[in-house]
């Protein structure tokens, strides 16, 4: 198993024809992602890479099943996109677009409250279930994407789109393959935050463990912890957090726009107090990820 | 992007929001005009982008003009956290009943926006908040249905506030929200919001966020209130790093040139987000001194990586420069190589000896190690993690 995507979810793609969404389209079905459609208004009958290009969403929605809408389109668009998207029925929306204005988040995040649906993102590289399918531009090219990501025990959650491919490679060399890993989107305010995905994850008999990826900034950490503390968990986590030196310099931005440290809670310090108060694993350097890992899932067991 | 008070304090009486009577100014000989015009007493408040302004000395008492413009010449050389007071707000002086705090902004964790208010306003509103948590309010409301006044009358009246103050409140908190909403704002707070002798009330400071993404679409009232975003982020920035931002200005192909000046012996080139957070932490860790923190990625050019090589190794006291990625799956290793030693060759230097070490494995890397070896550069692939690169980098440059 995996969570959210796998060799059945049917895909489409909002905005198929840009630039950057004609490279990871041809990347996704090189990589066995089913892409059914795309979407950008005024090029209906074109394709792309053989996906056909329609004018809007329900001309895919309403003569076959849809599972996830890729959405990548100019900053201005994306509210509409996603709000298309959802009332035409997607349960789940992938927004990899960045500099999206909060208030239209914010909107498109309570909508897809209302209709029951998730959104991960924006300002996401995608997800992506090793070995079987992937929504977005993680992994890069299909031969790339093979030899980062191989399918195995482990769940990834990253604040950054690059580490995501990153973490599954040092994974990959200790071989410690993944279940799925989920670019969650650098952004201050997201669609699934760790603590939102997190149940999915322990829903899943393929996941024995997960690593989080942390960057100074944003508030994803206390309601994950807050979590763990009440319900338990019974997944290892090893979380890593990054940019430790920013916690010196208060309101200068490094990174991610999310990444900006603003009061004494969003600093890396009180990260790792929080984690180490939920019995969540920090690892003090990147490779300690894996060692950690392998002691935590036990030597040998849970290797691809 | 913050705005200055005296702008904070123009939007909201746009909103019919009051606030004081001002004159804004330069220099002590317009405060002590400025004095005269609003009738003393007056506070004079230093416009700076930073918190602290009370507790640095750049809010003053005048009872007289000689006062103001004595106290004006203190104000206005004032670095306040780094940052430059740019103008003197010379404000017509209150008597305050009482001191109130009104915010709105987002919830990061109900994704929701979120009115506050506090019938304990003042300078120590975050202590005030954590000491007597029952004299906060927060509520979250729809950023979907149209925003009406009883969300915020709810708010205050957990509170119990006097009588005749409920409706007075609920009238500024529901323009406060809708200004938030129609502005594009990340956050409008008042505080003080001072109740006077008479009962009414007025926003004694104001701090105001628009939303960086937002700017674009909010032109239209940045240009009716002369506003420009230009010059606000943090420190001014050194001219190594606007040289740096130059060269990334200069060829729109990915980044390369977002840099920060640091004072050490190591130059680096790393990226992206949070690998170059990764990558700069280790370096520290490992004793490493970094010359700069910089972002690169999104596929830049040869000339870019080249130029930008160049910059970074021409600070006075750079040793060696580190490359160092995560594994990549759109920046093209191999151009980033050529880029590196081209930058390196056309400043003089033998790559092999300049180059501490160079780690990005991924698309192209096959070519973008041929490369390196041809040119004698120390090198790592996918099986060395970052940190190891950061290690090797450290061991090898002078401190």
């Amino acid at each position: 198993m995996s969570i959210l995507v796998d060799k059945e979810s049917r895909i489409i793609v909002q905005g198929i024809t840009g630039r950057e969404a004609v490279s990871f389209v041809a990347d996704s079905l090189g990589y066995g992602a089913k892409i059914v459609g795309g979407v950008t208004p005024g090029k209906a009958g074109m394709d792309v890479h053989g996906v056909p290009v329609y004018n809007c969403v329900r001309d895919i929605t309403g003569k076959e099943r849809v599972d996830i809408a890729v959405i990548s389109v100019p900053p201005a668009f994306v509210k509409d996109a996603a709000f298309e998207a959802l009332q035409n029925g997607v349960p789940l929306i992938v927004v990899i677009t960045e500099r999206v204005a909060r208030a239209d988040v914010v909107q498109v995040l309570e909508l897809a409250r209302q209709r029951g649906a998730r959104v991960i993102g924006p300002n996401t590289m995608g997800l992506i279930s090793p070995g079987k399918s992937k929504a977005g531009s993680v992994g890069g090219p299909p031969q790339d994407a093979r030899k980062a990501f191989v399918r195995g025990p482990v769940g990834i959650m990253s604040r950054s789109g690059g580490m995501t491919t990153e973490i599954a490679n040092l994974l990959t060399q200790n071989r410690l393959g993944q279940s799925t890993a989920i670019s969650v989107g650098g952004d201050p305010i997201i669609g699934s935050t760790f603590v939102e995905l997190l149940p999915l994850f322990e829903a899943d008999p393929e996941t024995k463990a997960v690593v989080l990826f942390c960057e100074p900034g944003g508030s994803m950490e206390k309601p994950l912890t807050d979590y763990i503390k009440a319900n338990g968990t019974r997944l290892p986590i090893v979380a890593f957090i990054a940019g430790r030196f920013a916690d010196a310099m208060p309101g200068v931005r490094f990174g991610h726009a999310g990444s900006i440290v603003q009061g004494k809670q969003d600093t890396a310090a009180a990260k790792v107090e929080l984690f180490r108060e939920a019995g969540i694993a920090v690892a003090e350097e990147f490779s300690e990820i894996a060692t950690i890992l392998k002691e935590r899932l036990g030597d040998g067991k849970h290797v691809y | 992007m913050r705005f200055y008070e005296h702008e904070a304090k123009s939007l909201l009486a746009k909103q019919a929001i009051p606030v004081p009577q001002s004159v804004l100014v330069s220099d002590a000989q317009e405060a002590r005009r400025a004095a005269e015009s609003l009738g003393s007493p007056v506070v004079l408040k230093a416009q700076v982008l930073s918190g602290g302004r009370m507790k640095a000395g750049g809010v003053k008492y005048a009872d007289t003009a000689d006062e103001a413009e004595a106290a004006t010449r203190e104000i206005m050389g004032l670095e306040i956290g780094g940052l430059k007071t740019v103008a003197i707000l010379v404000e017509r002086r209150v008597r305050v009943a009482q001191e109130y705090y009104l915010a709105v902004t987002y919830d990061p964790v109900a994704k929701l926006p979120v009115a506050i208010f506090s019938s304990a306003g003042g300078i120590d509103i975050e202590e005030a908040a954590e000491r007597m948590p029952e004299k906060v309010a927060r509520g979250n409301f729809s950023s979907l249905t149209p925003f009406t006044d009883y969300v915020v009358k709810e708010l205050i009246a957990s509170l119990n506030v006097p009588g005749a103050d409920l409706s007075r409140l609920t009238a500024i908190a529901s323009r406060l929200a809708q200004l938030f909403l129609r502005y594009d704002l990340t956050l409008a707070e008042i505080n003080p919001l001072a109740k006077l002798g008479d009962g009414s009330f007025v926003a004694l400071d104001a701090h105001v966020d628009l939303d960086d993404e937002a700017i674009g679409r909010q032109q239209a009232l940045l240009k009716e209130m002369g506003i420009s975003p230009e010059g606000r982020e943090g420190r001014p920035s050194t001219a190594f790093e606007l040289e740096a931002a130059a060269i990334d200005r200069s060829d729109h192909r990915g980044v390369a040139g977002r840099v920060v000046e640091f004072g050490g012996s190591l130059g680096l080139i790393i990226g992206g987000g949070g690998a170059s957070l990764t990558a700069f932490d280790a370096v520290r860790k490992y004793g490493g001194n970094p010359a700069n923190y910089c972002e690169i990625g999104g596929n830049p050019s040869v000339g870019k990586v080249a130029a930008l090589t160049k910059h970074i190794l021409s600070k006075p006291g750079t040793d060696k420069i580190a490359i160092i990625m995560n594994v990549v799956n759109n920046t093209r290793v191999d151009l980033v190589a050529r880029g590196v030693i081209k930058g390196v060759v056309e400043a003089g230097y033998d790559p092999a000896e300049k180059v501490a070490i160079f780690r990005i494995p991924g698309a192209w890397e096959e070519e973008g190690f041929r490369i390196l070896r041809k040119y004698g550069v120390e090198y790592l692939d996918r099986t060395a993690s970052i940190d190891q690169a950061a290690k090797r980098a450290v061991e090898k440059t002078a401190r």
